[in-house]
């Protein structure tokens, strides 16, 4: 075991997968001699090379294209989009082509690629740059989409990321960099997909999170357990396939539920765990399932509006308190 | 087509690139008629007039190479080798297609053969076309891979990004324009503000013949030759813009209203089968019967695909959910 930082694990796993496999190279904007936006890539040039670790020009649909390529072709390339905001200018490569030759060609060719990028708000970087947009892709059959916020479940999903044979879209997210975590020693450990994780158990009241959330979420609980609710902290980890029998499990346990997430609400992950639960679960909730989202408007840059915007410990403890 | 005095290939390597023409304009004729009898839905958009570009570069292949390609691709898979009923079957929508019956017109793959897809995004091919040309570099194998797409992807932002990041890394990749001078029914003066596609060759430092003669399969097959060649030993991507133009036209729903039957005429003559047969009469290479001769075998391989496109079931309800993920 190591106490270790998501960028850390994030970085460990990568070189991990490069040591081990010749086939794999990473490419993407500034990931070599800058050494990664997030410091994740930092010494990978160094240590690689240029063939392996690739700088790319500002051109994310190639970027991502020519992952799509390679992959076909049979190398297994790692993609790095800088922020989910850049990831719209590849969005026809990544719904278009990723998520739909395996399909489209009958099952003849597979896209064995990982497109890692970063999603979330947090840095004042305004409208443009501070968006959650994770489920744009999880309504898209044939991706997959996950969102670890610990170093061990990045570690994990990672490595089942890269050995699937079909492009997953892997979100780390921005303000997670830092935090630290345990991890396994152990290069075997791997993270199903659509598998969720109990973060927090709990008897009184669901809430069903993911990614930096989960964390806001935990604290919340904390919070909650002071004044005698004890909150189940259900972090879903993969957004598609999502595991509908954990949150299902849990609601039923607590015939209560609230859904926290970084996006906004309207058609957002909250409505689809929402509905899921009405689908599976309706008859045992005793009150309306809640849902905390960032509010309805593009992110301000002022530090104090920017906070006001996203989900915090108070939001999530509200909607909590409505159901009681 | 320039005006040999003797031939300068064996007679049945002539006989095999107007053999592979005329077997993709009859498979388009009789395709056109299957859509017009509702046996075919969706789009078909037809190939016919511009058989000499994907017969004379793909000729330039080996077999291990990969193409990658845009919508107006039956010609494309039928040059590579792809079976017509087959073929014939996708278009149909049955299980005995070569996506059995999920990809359609737009989307034929042939993984065998390194036909690795037609894509019906404009554009969208070339990223991926690049992408190939680096999973050669990055295995160290000697695969070259041809890109058709047409002249309206030359507006588009991935054209550019694909060659600027082509000509970066010296990638093994030939890019062919197919130019046929309209964008669905948009003529090409009204959307390019430039003067001729081949120019951004040069652009992005990039190996160009400039345009070459579309309706030549000789101009086109050597063409593609120097290109195979230049990128197979390293010296990487071409550019080729081929001037042709489609007979048809845009889809079969295209009422054609945007261009003169003049215009139309006028490239008939110029048509890239009837140039290498009157070619071939002229070396005395082909006479009536063996023309006949020709067309029987053809039309026996269309009846055939067509036979075995309407006996194929479409896929059960079940298999609808088969392949989203591998």
């Amino acid at each position: 075991m190591a106490f270790i930082t998501y960028r850390k694990a994030i970085s460990r796993v990568l070189k991990e997968t490069l040591d081990n496999d010749p086939r794999s190279f990473m490419m993407g904007e500034d990931i070599g001699t800058y050494e990664g936006a997030y410091a994740v890539t930092r010494g990978f040039l160094d240590k690689y090379g240029p063939e392996r670790i690739k700088d790319t020009p500002i051109s994310e649909s190639v970027i991502v294209g020519a992952g799509i390529g390679a992959a076909m072709g049979g190398a297994r390339p790692i993609v790095e989009l800088m922020t989910i905001n850049f990831s719209l200018l590849a969005i026809d490569q990544i719904v278009n082509s990723a998520a739909k030759l395996h399909y489209m060609s009958g099952g003849q060719v597979t896209v064995p690629l990982v497109i890692r990028t970063v999603s979330g708000g947090g840095n004042q970087l305004a409208a443009s740059h501070s968006q959650s947009l994770e489920g744009w892709y999880a309504h898209v059959p044939g991706l997959i989409v996950v969102a670890p916020c610990t170093p061990s479940d990045a570690m994990g999903l990672f490595r089942t990321s890269y050995r699937d044979p079909n492009t997953v879209m892997f979100i780390e997210h921005s303000l997670l960099y830092g935090s630290k975590g345990e991890v396994r020693d152990d290069p075997e450990f791997t993270i199903p997909f659509g598998k969720a994780d109990v973060k927090r158990e709990g008897q009184d009241v669901t809430i069903i999170t993911y990614s930096r959330m989960t964390h806001v979420s935990l604290g919340a609980a904390e919070k909650l357990a002071q004044e005698g609710i004890e909150a189940e902290v259900v972090d879903l980890r993969s957004l598609r396939p999502m595991d509908t029998d954990a949150i299902v499990d849990s609601v039923k346990k607590t015939s209560r539920a609230v859904i926290v997430e970084e996006g906004w609400k309207p058609m957002g992950i909250g409505a689809e765990v929402s509905a899921r639960i009405m689908e599976n679960a309706l008859e045992y909730l005793d009150a309306p399932v809640q849902r905390v989202a960032s509010l309805d408007v593009p992110m301000p840059y002022a530090r104090p509006l920017e906070q006001s915007v996203m989900p915090d410990e108070n939001r999530v403890i509200e909607a909590v308190h409505r159901l009681f | 087509m320039k005006v040999l005095s003797k031939p300068v290939m064996k007679k049945n390597e002539y006989m095999d690139l107007l053999r592979q023409m005329l077997l993709i304009r009859r498979f388009e004729e009789k395709a056109a008629e299957m859509y017009m009898r509702g046996k075919i839905g969706g789009f078909l958009h037809l190939y016919i007039g511009e058989e000499a570009i994907a017969v004379g570069s793909i000729s330039a292949l080996k077999p291990q190479d990969y193409i990658v390609s845009h919508y107006r691709e039956h010609g494309h898979a039928l040059a590579r080798g792809m079976e017509p009923r087959k073929v014939m079957a996708e278009l149909f929508g049955r299980s005995g297609g070569t996506s059995k019956g999920k990809g359609g017109s737009m989307h034929l793959f042939d993984a065998e053969r390194g036909f690795l897809g037609g894509y019906a995004i404009v554009g969208g091919m070339m990223p991926i076309a690049v992408g190939l040309g680096l999973s050669a570099r990055h295995l160290g194998n000697d695969r070259v891979t041809l890109c058709f797409f047409g002249d309206g992807a030359v507006n588009e932002g991935e054209f550019h990004e694909s060659l600027n990041l082509a000509a970066l890394w010296n990638l093994p990749v030939v890019f062919l324009c197919e130019n046929n001078g309209y964008g669905m029914g948009s003529p090409i003066q009204d959307t390019f503000a430039g003067t001729d596609i081949f120019r951004f060759a040069p652009v992005y430092g990039m190996n160009t013949p400039g345009q070459i003669d579309g309706m030549d399969v000789f101009e086109v097959m050597n063409a593609t030759k120097e290109a195979v060649d230049r990128a197979r030993k390293g010296q990487g991507p071409t550019f080729i813009e081929a001037k042709t133009y489609r007979f048809r036209g845009h889809s079969m729903a295209d009422p054609m209203v945007y261009r003169k039957k003049t215009e139309e005429e006028e490239w008939r003559n110029k048509g890239p089968i009837i140039r290498l047969q009157r070619h071939m009469q002229e070396l005395g290479l082909l006479d009536e019967a063996e023309m006949q001769a020709l067309e029987a075998e053809i039309d026996d391989i269309i009846n055939d695909s067509v036979e075995f496109a309407d006996a194929s079931p479409v896929l059960p309800h079940d298999a609808i959910f088969d392949d989203v993920y591998a």
